[in-house]
């Protein structure tokens, strides 16, 4: 269960919280002249990154309020929350050392080997 | 391939066990194939079996990053159903069903098939309209479905509660008799088998780093084994879908989520079928150890980590005790996350794509296990003569742009 930071209630229970999904994607502004194709990237095509993901989520059973989180969605560690029409801050974070690996904590996947930077390092 | 039989049980039995073949090889990578597939699961498996064996393209490998069948195939509770309410589904879910029926025997490997029977509940006027009205449109489909009232559904399935002093009482519900069950593993490693006696490499702890292409056409695939060359790429990666596609800058519709499972301990025969329930969340089985296969809906988050939160297995814990009050003092033994793509029509994505050469396979979400052999034998069709059939047609990508969305929400709800 994740402990959600609200910037304006501070520390909750996720079940507060409801999940609003990838952030910072505007609304188009001339919809009249978009076609199919960019109403298709607006309403239906998303990032879906493993990795540092910029989110929004709203805070349902407390202040009401949309607020923007940045996570890691490949070990679930929160980096950072921030208010709506904010940039991202910088953090950083456990990566996976390819695009679809598993960083060396916070993976429920022992299939694979998980190699450590220093291991990557050492081969 | 040495074909198992009673018989041949009965031989290395009494050899002490030691004249087994392996049932897989363990090759190289080679340099180069004429097709390479991208996740070896149920999907990637069957996908390279009907390669080999259809169309004749043996020269062919399933790249795996884990080992086979420890994604989503591993991790599933295999509720196999095909009543789906649109004639696109129908006709995917049910050619799927019929190929489950012989897929043993085809395979020379028992899949513990079992067409025991999976009931949707209704506990609403509403969802009872909504309920009978997918019997109406299955029955035209060809689908075996029908409608059981409260009465029914407790002859067809003794154990559950249809007392009226519940908050949600079992109006009825939906039957299909050759829906069921079948064993994970089993078909994991029946395709497997299948498809390396028929030439396939299947190679394991090798994950692909990189899709390579020359003037808009795929040329190979770097993995953590190197590099290796091959005019067709097709990526049956499951909830690792986009990252597959990010790779060469095609955007998707597709999130991925963590799904959860969860078995009890093992105890005696006492649910005779699969039960599901939309309105109050959750599934059920039993499995032939005596365990009962639980499982419901998705963690709202979007994740990769394959763990998800203990409020959800909560809820789904507290519906199955106002469905069967008689499991309240079982105790839960394992609990467990796969990550699925979800669509946001929540039907599969099986398409070409702008780079030529390159295939997906994915969104299946919640419920993609039913389809592996239907979505398997489709797509080789798609990938040997790189044109979509009938059934695979209207999955294509471009759904999401011309809008002839396959919708599936209302069967899907909870739905695996
Ligand atoms: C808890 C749970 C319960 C479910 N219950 C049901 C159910 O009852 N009925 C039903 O019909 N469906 C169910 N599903 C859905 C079903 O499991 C999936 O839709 C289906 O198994 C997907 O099959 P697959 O072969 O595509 O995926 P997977 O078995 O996940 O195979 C994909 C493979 O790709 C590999 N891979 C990923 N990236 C790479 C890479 N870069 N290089 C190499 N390999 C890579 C992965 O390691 C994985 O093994 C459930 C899912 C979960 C998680
Ligand atoms: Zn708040």
């Amino acid at each position: 269960m994740f402990v959600i930071d609200c910037p304006n209630c501070g520390s909750r229970d996720q079940s507060e919280f409801t999940y609003a999904g990838e952030a910072h994607i505007a609304r188009p502004t001339e919809s009249e002249n978009m076609t199919d194709a960019e109403w298709a990237e607006f309403v239906f095509m998303r990032t879906n990154t493993k990795g540092l993901f910029a989110e929004r989520w709203w805070h349902a059973t407390g202040c009401r309020k949309f607020f923007n989180m940045l996570r890691n969605t490949a070990t679930d560690e929160i980096h950072a929350v921030y208010r709506i029409g904010e940039k991202p801050p910088k953090v950083t974070a456990n990566l996976p050392l390819t695009p679809a690996g598993e960083s060396s904590i916070g993976s429920g996947n022992d299939a694979v080997k998980i190699m450590t930077r220093d291991e990557e390092n050492a081969s | 391939m040495k074909r198992y039989s009673a018989l041949e049980l009965i031989r290395q039995g009494l050899g002490g066990h030691r004249g087994w073949d392996r049932v897989w090889r363990k090759p190289e990578p080679k340099p180069s194939y004429d097709a390479v597939i991208i996740g070896g699961g149920g999907h990637g498996l069957a996908t390279a079996y009907y390669l080999a064996k259809l169309h004749g393209m043996t020269n062919i490998a399933v790249v795996e990053k884990g080992w086979i069948g420890g994604g989503n195939s591993g991790r599933n509770t295999t509720i196999i159903r095909s009543n789906y309410l649109f004639d696109e589904s129908a006709a995917i879910y049910n050619h799927a069903l019929d190929l489950w029926k012989g897929l043993g025997q085809e395979l020379n490997f028992n899949i513990m098939m079992s067409h025991r029977g999976v009931l949707n509940l209704a506990h609403d006027e509403g969802e009872m309209r909504q309920l009978k009205r997918r019997v109406e449109a299955n029955r035209l489909n060809g689908v075996d479905s029908e409608w059981l009232d409260a009465k029914e559904v407790k002859n067809f399935c003794p154990s559950i509660n249809i007392s009226g002093h519940i908050r949600y009482p079992v109006l009825g519900g939906t039957l299909q008799r050759s829906g069921g069950v079948n064993r994970h593993d089993g078909v994991v490693w029946g395709y497997a088998r299948a498809a390396d006696a028929l030439g396939v490499d299947i190679l394991q702890q090798t994950e692909v780093t990189g899709i390579l292409t020359e003037a808009g056409e795929v040329t190979g695939i770097e993995t953590t084994r190197g590099t290796i060359r091959t005019p067709k790429v097709a990526s049956v990666t499951a909830g690792h879908t986009s990252v597959m596609a990010n790779m060469l800058d095609i955007r998707l519709p597709v999130e991925s989520h963590p799904l959860q499972a969860l078995v009890s301990e093992p105890i005696k025969p006492i649910l005779n079928c699969v039960v599901m329930s939309n309105a109050v969340h959750v599934y059920c089985s039993q499995s032939d150890k005596g365990e009962l296969v639980i499982g419901a809906g998705i963690d709202a988050q979007l994740s990769y980590t394959q763990r998800g939160n203990l409020d959800i297995i909560e809820h789904q814990m507290a519906s199955l005790m106002e469905l069967f009050p008689i499991f309240s003092r079982l105790r839960m033994m394992r609990q467990w996350g796969g990550i699925v793509d979800v669509c946001p029509d929540a039907s599969p994505i099986i398409s070409k794509t702008p780079v030529k050469g390159f295939y997906v396979n994915g969104g299946w979400g919640t419920g993609g296990w039913k389809a592996t052999p239907g979505s398997g034998h489709v797509f080789a069709d798609l990938i040997a003569k790189d044109e979509p059939n009938r059934i695979a047609a209207p999955f294509a990508i471009d759904r999401f742009t011309t809008g002839a969305l396959v919708a599936e929400h209302g069967a899907a709800a909870v739905a695996h």
